[in-house]
């Protein structure tokens, strides 16, 4: 009887567990400037910024927080931001979204992919709301999104990685199938095979954007199958600590991780808000704001491919600058054709470029990833 | 074959925070006490050992805070349920939100900052052999002192005369305290082995593992951890093989990614959980298995006296 009592009390625990869990929590906004503005002055606008991560986790989220801070540098008294960390994707953004505009907040950043539905429904009841949501593509009259062109990062990453490797195997780490990443694994692919034809690109998914253990373990059993050079898709520094560890190389990605890995960090991947979120507050300051679809890349300076390990041969910096000033000079042009994807299917005829719909839209791996996309996204 | 030995390599290490942490747990069931805390122990722990090993340099240093703040933390855990006889499942749960909460909360500092690593070293002379040098003797040391656990945890329990009493402190309070044994005492023992074991595991997560610290690094580690107690039906062997089991699973499963065969990922995460529901389906039909492993007194309070 005793152990029927116990698993009883055991599966009350873990149904106590589960809902516990599925309540998520999210820390109350902090006001990031100290003091109100004095009342003579005119009210200042009022900017709330949602992070998928905590600010500190040195990529992804902290880029953003590094745009936030250069719009309270530019702007000074005339802004007051306000930031909510670590916010699920998913029913629990929306509740903060409405959190944020109860405050007064006239322009709202949304910074991942997964905040999509709760931005258009807020949108939808406060038209009088401002609202920018990063990677996604749904607009309306008050909803715009912006996004850099990652992929031109992961195309001069992938031209750095076809010349450092020796076993012709690159790796990257995803984090979920959806364009947005398969865009970042193809481009990385076309970059490295476009200076050594011979390159096989290995994929392992994690399904999560933040979660160093399972990352780790992605990246050894890359580099257990032979890769030597990776690319993640996913927000810690633990791909390029592993790479570190076993003698290989890895690149940083959404900021500087340099610091990290001294040996195996042969560039970082960085991004840079900070133009565009100044640009869009100056747009709602100035009255000028209206609905598009930004999307930035190498030449205006938001997706930047920072701190070239000095241990790099010249050949390949010198393959690397090439790279970089082609996509300045044909902005995005990373999928020209001819491109067949991995089953040896045509996609692009040559001297055709993919454009935003073909990009936007992308669910296959290109001619030299190993496997298949996975389904179900 | 190279590549074999290295998912094998790969699989001990990442069943080794299970095994350590579920070890513990199973001192603690074995003395009728449940903390459903580990989750939580193990953040407090993860966080508190990558503080040390930041400030000092010493990952062992590391190690060794990792321990004492789980310990700490259990203590908590042990004086709640054991002396004001608080339901230990309730208390376990509350210690496992508070600890990941606590956790975050002093961890903010340590968010992206770097831990020196130590290259690792493995077992000289044998860290060379063909094939079984880089399957298992290239390891870091964590690896090996958790099977010494587990061999020490077994030797105890079947070989040891505190090994029975506490086994009888579990299966049988009441007779326990009526031989004279301090019954609370004993099981406050065990409640702190489990955690400082709990600890050790968390913080070779967050040292050793993925050297950072982040919140909820843990992952449900913990929660594996307390099923695999049950899935190895109260056996240090046991306990130490599932870990493996459920480590090599994760391991195959991103290995076979990286060879071109999808599995999807999110089959393999509940795959720990649906084979430990298997077990107990298994061992609730039959009261033998039961009787003979599972401690009867196992998440009971205990009042002396009464």
């Amino acid at each position: 009887m005793h152990g029927r009592s116990f698993l009883r009390n055991l599966t009350l625990a873990a149904l106590v567990a589960l809902g516990l869990a599925a309540c998520s929590k999210s820390e109350p906004p902090k006001p990031a400037a100290p003091a109100p503005a004095p009342a003579a002055k005119v009210e200042p606008l009022k900017i709330g910024f949602i992070y998928v991560g905590p600010v500190g986790d040195a990529g992804w989220t902290y880029a953003h927080d590094l745009g936030r801070k250069a719009v309270e540098a530019r702007f000074g008294d005339r802004v007051k931001t306000t930031y909510v960390e670590k916010v699920a994707e998913g029913p629990d953004a929306e509740r903060v979204i409405r959190d944020l505009v109860a405050q007064g907040n006239k322009l709202i950043f949304a910074t991942s992919f997964g905040f999509g539905d709760s931005m258009e429904k807020v949108a939808r009841d406060h038209p009088e709301v401002f609202f920018e949501h990063a990677t996604g593509f749904k607009t309306a009259p008050n909803l715009r999104n912006y996004e850099g062109r990652f992929y031109e990062d992961s195309y001069v990453a992938g031209v750095l990685a076809g010349m450092t490797t020796k076993t012709d195997v690159i790796g990257f780490v995803g984090s979920f199938p959806i364009p947005e990443v398969l865009r970042n694994i193809n481009a990385f692919t076309l970059g490295a095979r476009s200076v050594n034809p011979k390159v096989k690109t290995k994929v392992v998914w994690v399904n999560a954007w933040f979660d160093p253990s399972k990352e780790t373990e992605a990246a050894q059993s890359l580099i257990n199958g032979g890769a030597d050079v990776l690319l993640q898709n996913t927000d810690s520094t633990a791909v390029l600590q592993t790479a570190e560890k076993n003698g290989k190389h890895a690149f940083g990605w959404d900021s500087d991780m340099s610091a990290f890995a001294p040996k195996a960090h042969l560039a970082s991947c960085a991004l840079n808000w900070g133009p565009y979120y100044v640009k869009a507050t100056s747009d709602v300051l100035e009255k000028t704001w209206k609905t598009e679809n930004t999307k930035w890349g190498i030449k205006e300076g938001l997706t930047t491919f920072v701190k070239v390990n000095d241990a790099v041969p010249a050949a390949a910096k010198a393959k690397v600058d090439e790279a970089k000033a082609f996509l300045v000079a044909n902005p995005g042009a990373v999928f020209r054709g001819p491109i067949k994807d991995s089953t040896g299917k045509e996609i692009l005829a040559a001297g055709v470029v993919g454009d935003d719909k073909f990009k936007g839209e992308m669910n296959f791996y290109v001619e030299g990833v190993e496997g298949k996309v996975p389904a179900g996204k | 074959m190279n590549e074999t030995a290295l998912l094998i390599a790969a699989t001990l290490a990442a069943g080794t925070p299970l095994a350590l942490a579920g070890l513990g747990l199973l001192v603690n069931e074995r003395a009728g006490v449940v903390n459903l805390g580990a989750e939580g122990m193990m953040a407090i722990a993860a966080v508190t050992g990558f503080a040390a090993a930041f400030h000092t340099g010493n990952d062992w240093v590391g190690f060794a805070a990792g321990a004492a703040a789980g310990a700490a933390a259990a203590s908590l855990f042990g004086w709640l349920a054991l002396w004001l006889y608080t339901n230990q499942y309730a208390t376990g749960l509350a210690l496992s939100l508070f600890g990941g909460g606590f956790s975050a909360f002093v961890g903010t500092g340590y968010v992206g900052k770097k831990l020196e690593q130590s290259a690792g070293v493995g077992i000289p002379g044998l860290r060379d052999v063909p094939f079984l040098g880089p399957a298992l003797f290239r390891q870091h040391p964590m690896v090996y002192i958790a099977i010494a656990i587990m061999a020490a945890t077994a030797w105890f329990f079947y070989r040891t005369r505190a090994g029975l009493v506490l086994r009888s402190v579990g299966e049988s309070p009441d007779s326990a305290h009526a031989l004279g044994y301090p019954v609370r005492q004993i099981r406050m023992g065990a409640v702190l082995v489990g955690g400082a074991l709990c600890g050790v595991s968390g913080a070779y997560l967050s040292i050793t593992y993925a050297p950072m610290w982040v919140e909820g690094m843990i992952a449900g580690r913990g929660w594996i951890a307390l099923a695999l107690t049950v899935f190895a039906t109260w056996r240090p062997g046991r306990v130490l093989l599932g870990a493996y089991l459920f480590g090599g699973v994760t391991m195959l499963q991103l290995h076979l990614q990286a060879q071109g065969v999808q599995i999807p990922s999110q089959f393999m995460s509940m795959l720990p959980y649906l084979s430990t529901v298997f077990v107990l389906v298994l061992i609730s039909r039959d009261p033998l298995w039961i009787r003979l492993n599972m401690p009867a007194s196992l998440g009971k309070t205990f009042h002396p006296g009464s």
